[in-house]
């Protein structure tokens, strides 16, 4: 998860020029680093070349619309990173 | 080209769906308000249609590939270059190109060309969701009779 963890941070840092040490595990992508939508679009793009994976972006909103997830399920980091290591782990496992 | 209706592509030249490619063309007409403006005396089309054009492009692509059951909206533009001016009565063909296509958005890569010559390029970044309302899918369908759609490559 560690490396997940950073690369993603390094991916925030770098598209939404936010400090690079300010960025923790615990941290929630909106709440507090103030990352809005447009911004998740560029980061979520950069997962998804780095990590070869899709981000079901759609589906987790809903599913916080829906309220049947919370935004820290998905926003928070370290949840963020374990979502991805799960997606890395599926398609390692389907290919 | 309707310029006062923002409807900037002509024709569709070309739909790859395996290579998920498009190719329009657009005719920029000889005359507009939009030249008295830009610039009096010097006419030329403005740099934003020029990004508009490869959007419109970008969007006829994208809607292919969704099979029309969602609309694909401008959310971002990058790396936008105007390489030349285009002026009034040239025919542009622009390209595009999927760069990636992720959960609700994707990103295209547009070129515009006149007579084979690159005058502007850009990444651009589109979100979609389902149509909104029938009124705005009647109109794109109204719109892809009448630019040619080759509607089979969409339903095949």
């Amino acid at each position: 998860m560690s490396s997940t963890f950073d690369q993603v941070a390094t991916i925030i840092a770098e598209t939404c020029d936010i400090p690079r040490d300010t960025i923790t595990p615990e941290s929630h992508a909106i709440d507090d680093l103030g990352i809005d939508s447009l911004d998740f679009l560029d980061i979520a793009f950069a997962i998804d070349k780095a990590f070869g994976i899709k981000l079901p972006l759609e589906k987790w909103t809903q599913e916080v619309n829906d309220g049947k997830a919370t935004t820290e399920q998905y926003f928070v980091l370290k949840n963020l990173c374990a979502r991805i290591d799960e997606l890395v782990a599926a398609k390692g496992a389907g290919a | 080209m309707q310029l006062d209706y923002f409807q900037l592509i002509d024709r569709i030249v070309d739909l790859n769906m395996v290579e998920k490619t498009i190719t329009v063309e657009a005719q920029v007409p000889k005359t507009s308000t939009v030249f008295e403006g830009h610039f009096p005396g010097y006419p030329i089309m403005p740099g934003v249609l020029l990004i508009e054009s490869m959007a419109q492009t970008s969007g006829w692509l994208l809607l292919a590939l969704m099979k029309f059951e969602r609309m694909p909206f401008l959310a971002a533009v990058k790396e936008a270059k105007m390489r030349g001016f285009v002026t009034p009565g040239e025919l542009l063909t622009v390209e595009a190109g999927i760069v990636h296509e992720g959960s609700g958005y994707a990103i295209t890569e547009a070129k515009v060309k006149v007579a084979g010559k690159l005058r502007s390029n850009a990444t651009i970044t589109f979100s979609h969701v389902p149509f909104p309302n029938p009124d705005l899918r009647g109109h794109m369908d109204a719109m892809a009779r009448r630019i040619g759609f080759p509607l089979q490559a969409v339903l095949s």
